[in-house]
């Protein structure tokens, strides 16, 4: 039997459609199943108080505390690594055998499993280091996870700026640093932060990595020397030693409402600030961009 | 109309220019002089816009391209050792073909270069500012929108800041590559009375596609093709009023009267 070209063209865009919704689907399924878990049990007081009987009482304000100290050390860290790699990669480097072996470094570190970068987290910075189990191990473990993602990021949107941008700036006099500096990095910021921000939310849900490097302690943080447990390490460790599910589902809805909250909130911010800056334009220049 | 007897700005001495292996400018002789404008005419892909950036040497940034011959601005050797390329630039600014404001305000764009050079007082930047769009005529437009991005202005306007943000790097050079052929006939008119008014205090080349603009805004016009080998020549160069009247040469002719292409 022979399909009429209208009645493939139907069925094409409703499996098309479909494959669509079920991504959607999907996604709502977990949100809503952990938001109707873990909803009942957030309140004020799990939000601020310490977590009790290895988290089976109390609150989770010590993991929050780390899940932010271990997230602020790792984008430190890796924000001007990652985006100075960056620069140097898509201005100052014209594709010879050391911009290869940068990107290749780059990409390989991209396709490590996360437990083995704790692995090496645990064996070079908490053991050769003397770090110990502390919010600095991890957050350098996480510095390395997340550098190429802003790597990339940072490459793509440094690229993306009009050569012409470039060119009207040699034209008024401006040297090289001061192309990149005034002209270059205002008008791919939104690129970069946008790699930044992945780069905090897969921070915020990192295990893996932290479970060998922040260790697991619910004391609450009094320096990055002290270790931590994060909220999604918590949450696991919960779950997985079924000391309370209701706990872990609660952890696990902060967790998703923060996510959520630092994408929403990137976008407000990046938004006001695009329009502040004007609309962004196609402006090439010369022939010769 | 300014005499040409005053003394040359720019002077190129056989200047041959290379992309790569491909000879893009053959042999190339010519004064320009100041307070005059300059038009660089020609069929497309003859070089006209290739030489133009030699002045400012906006070639530096192609890889693969290569100066030979002299160029000289007064007696700085465009191209000499002790040259640098940052400095020169300040004196020989440049505007390009479509406008191309820095999505940032108004009063930034056009403060971008004086900033970078080092000026950092508010007062300062703020008469800059003024003075600058004052003579582009643009100030009273803008002056109650300075905080407004420059890319919310319409083209030709967009092109009138450009030419004020080029302005304010106090340039005595200025290179004006096809700067009209974006814009509509009325914004047109206006740079072109800009061209005029500013020709008496700098020295200005223009590349225009236009053969009427080259008639109406300069003094000196210069007529470009490639050879046989496809490498761009200098073929007549002349005041505008011998080259449009009576041009010496036979394919200036032909291009000027439209029988060439």
């Amino acid at each position: 039997m022979k399909l009429s070209a209208k009645s493939s063209e139907k069925i094409a865009k409703s499996i098309i459609w479909a494959a669509a919704m079920l991504v959607v689907a999907v996604l709502a399924a977990i949100v809503i199943y952990i938001l109707a878990k873990g909803l009942p049990t957030l309140s004020w007081s799990f939000l601020t108080e310490i977590p009790e009987g290895g988290g089976a009482a109390g609150g989770i304000a010590s993991p929050i505390v780390g899940t932010v100290l271990v997230t602020a050390v790792a984008v430190l860290i890796a924000t001007p690594l990652g985006v100075g790699t960056a620069v140097y990669l898509a201005e100052y480097t014209k594709g010879g055998a050391i911009t290869k072996i940068i990107r290749f470094s780059a990409e390989s570190l991209a396709g490590i499993p996360s437990i083995v970068y704790g692995l090496f987290g645990f064996i070079f910075f908490v053991m050769y280091l003397g770090l110990g189990w502390s919010i600095l191990s991890g957050g350098l473990t996480l510095a390395i996870m997340i550098l190429p993602t802003i790597i990339r990021t940072s490459e793509e949107a440094i690229r993306g700026v009009p050569g012409s941008y470039r060119e009207t700036s040699f034209s008024l006099g401006a040297t090289k640093w001061q192309t990149i500096y005034k002209v270059v990095f205002p008008a791919a910021i939104q690129g970069i932060t946008n790699g930044i921000i992945l780069s905090v939310g897969r921070s915020v849900a990192e295990t893996a990595a932290l479970v060998l490097t922040a260790g697991s302690s619910l004391r609450m943080p009094t320096s990055l020397f002290a270790p931590t447990r994060t909220m999604a390490v918590h949450f696991y460790t919960l779950a997985m030693e079924d000391i309370s599910p209701a706990n872990a589902f609660g952890t696990a809805a902060l967790l998703i409402i923060l996510i959520f909250i630092i994408n929403v909130g990137a976008n407000i911010l990046l938004n006001r600030f695009i329009s502040n800056k004007g609309k962004k334009k196609e402006a090439k220049g010369g022939k010769r961009n | 109309m300014s005499e040409i007897s005053e003394k040359s700005r720019l002077r190129t001495e056989n200047l041959n220019l290379y992309y790569g292996s491909r000879h893009a400018l053959k042999d190339i002789t010519m004064e320009i002089p100041s307070r005059a404008i300059t038009a660089i005419i020609g069929p497309s892909g003859c070089g006209k816009s290739s030489l133009l950036r030699v002045f400012n040497r906006m070639n530096d940034l192609i890889p693969e391209a290569r100066v030979e011959g002299n160029v000289y601005l007064d007696k700085i050797s465009v191209y000499g050792e002790e040259t640098d390329a940052v400095a020169l630039r300040k004196k020989v600014g440049m505007v390009f073909q479509k406008p191309n404001p820095f999505p940032m305000s108004i009063f930034d764009n056009v403060v971008i270069g004086p900033r970078r050079h080092g000026v950092k007082h508010r007062d300062e930047l703020e008469s800059i500012a003024e003075n600058c769009l004052r003579r582009v005529a643009l100030w009273e437009d803008v002056k109650d929108n300075l905080r407004q991005s420059a890319l919310n202005l319409p083209l030709g306007t967009q092109q009138q800041l450009c030419i004020a943000r080029t302005l304010a790097i106090e340039p005595e050079v200025i290179l004006m590559d096809e700067s009209c052929s974006a814009l509509d006939p009325e914004s047109t008119m206006r740079v072109e009375e800009l061209m005029t008014e500013l020709a008496q205090s700098y020295t200005i080349m223009i590349v225009t596609h236009s053969m009427e603009q080259a008639a109406r805004v300069s003094d000196m016009s210069a007529f470009m093709m490639i050879d046989d080998e496809k490498i761009g020549r200098l073929v007549e160069y002349g005041t505008t009023e011998q080259i449009f009247s009576t041009p010496k040469d036979k394919r200036t002719e032909d291009y000027i009267t439209g029988r060439y292409g």
